[in-house]
């Protein structure tokens, strides 16, 4: 619906914009998700984790710090794409597929099986935790690509067809 | 030992001389402010004062005020979870608050311009910039605070009144200059950095509270228990990130590259 307003020649830069806003949203969505499901509602997640390195501490630190600041900022820029008539839903939904796939992807592989900062869950068998945690990650991720490249090709086809006029 | 929270509880008024002092000083910031506000109002020539900085102000110093004097601050002497409440409210949103308030420009327009102009002088100085610049600040206010926990210098703190009133103070000001310096103003900035950079050290330096915040949890101060340090860190973590938030949410708002332009929260930073 939105996207019909949008006038074809900027779809290009426009569909630049949506995808960034799309991805730092995503990012904030599965830090959120983390915080608010896996330490407050599940107790999985603890605030210190005794299994925690130093440099856990701080990759930790700093993903939770820019986590934040990705969610603030993806709402200014979708507030500031919407107000130029500008905001693509399926462009930001890729973006936001992408950016949340690749971040709960990195979480299950590097974060929690080779760097081995924390666990999904203790105490218990993780390998069904870990299969699930990344299938849907890996989903995530596949869905959001596919959707950026046929969103990419419908924005290169209307500013194509906009400079032909 | 026993006194004291004796004291607390028989209610507001049981201050110490320091305290009283210290009331009737932030009383004179807030009447100075005021005052300044209502003589720009009624000058006519200039733009008046927006009332809310007034608020912004005087809700700035009861924050601190509650910080530093009164049950608060009593309970925080002995109680490593009420100190820390105590530093959220004088570390961390005081000095939002007093940022916003933008007195410095107040000041700049109120004063007789032989005075003003010597100030927007130093103001522009390079020293300014160096004191000013986002890493210093940062420095300034999250080293101090690892000095301060990761040191004797808490427990020092505790058994010297001197010690104890300069740390605070310390806090309070560091706080003022890291809000300043990421928030890039209200008030004039000549120094002024890239948002990009603003923005970069505002997250790392987040990502310093916090993770001081999580390392208090399993290796308290010296002379903390770990269940007030368990108490403590996560009132830390936690009371901290609505302000860290609201400090984010400024400096997108005055950030033209994400397409913010005249949003309500953008005359509330003043700009």
């Amino acid at each position: 619906m939105a996207r019909t307003r949008v006038p074809t020649g900027e779809r290009r830069a426009g569909h630049g914009r949506n995808l960034t806003a799309g991805v730092l949203l995503g990012l904030g969505t599965v830090a959120f998700i983390d915080e608010a499901v896996f330490h407050q509602l599940l107790h999985w997640h603890h605030f210190y984790d005794r299994a925690s390195t130093e440099v856990g501490l701080v990759s930790d630190g700093l993903f939770h710090a820019f986590s934040w600041f990705a969610t603030v900022a993806a709402l200014f820029m979708a507030a500031g794409l919407h107000r130029e008539r500008a905001l693509w839903p399926a462009a930001f939904a890729a973006g936001w597929l992408t950016g949340a796939g690749f971040f709960q992807l990195y979480d299950g592989i590097v974060q929690h099986k080779l760097l081995r900062l924390h666990q999904i869950r203790y105490d218990v068998e993780i390998l069904p935790y870990d299969v699930v945690w990344n299938v849907i990650a890996a989903v995530l991720l596949v869905a959001g690509i596919a959707l950026w490249a046929a969103t990419r090709r419908r924005a290169a086809r209307t500013s194509d067809a906009s400079a032909a006029t | 030992m026993d006194a004291a929270p004796q004291a607390a509880t028989a209610g507001v008024l049981a201050l110490s001389t320091g305290e009283w002092a210290l009331v009737v000083a932030l009383l004179a910031a807030v009447c100075a402010y005021a005052a300044a506000a209502v003589h720009l109002r009624r000058g006519g020539t200039a733009a008046p004062w927006p009332r809310r900085r007034t608020a912004l102000w005087t809700c700035g110093w009861l924050c601190a005020g509650a910080a530093l004097a009164g049950p608060l601050a009593d309970r925080a002497h002995h109680d490593f979870a009420w100190h820390m409440a105590g530093h959220v409210l004088l570390g961390m949103l005081a000095p939002l608050l007093l940022v916003l308030a933008a007195p410095v420009t107040l000041m700049l327009r109120t004063l007789p311009v032989r005075w003003a102009r010597p100030l927007g002088r130093v103001l522009a100085s390079a020293p300014m910039g160096v004191l000013t610049h986002p890493v210093t600040a940062a420095v300034l206010d999250i080293g101090g605070l690892w000095v301060l926990y990761r040191t004797g210098l808490y427990a020092a703190m505790q058994a010297d009144a001197l010690l104890h009133a300069a740390v605070h103070a310390h806090v309070l000001a560091a706080g003022y200059l890291f809000a300043f310096a990421v928030l890039g103003g209200p008030d004039p900035a000549p120094h002024r950095c890239a948002p990009a950079l603003r923005a970069a050290v505002l997250v790392a330096a987040l990502a310093g509270h916090n993770v001081l915040a999580k390392t208090l949890y399993t290796a308290p101060p010296e002379g903390v228990s770990s269940a007030q340090a368990h108490t403590g860190s996560q009132l830390m973590y936690y009371a901290g990130a609505p302000v860290e938030i609201a400090l984010i949410a400024l400096l997108c708002a005055s950030w033209p590259a994400l397409g913010a332009g005249r949003t309500p929260l953008v005359r509330a930073a003043g700009r």
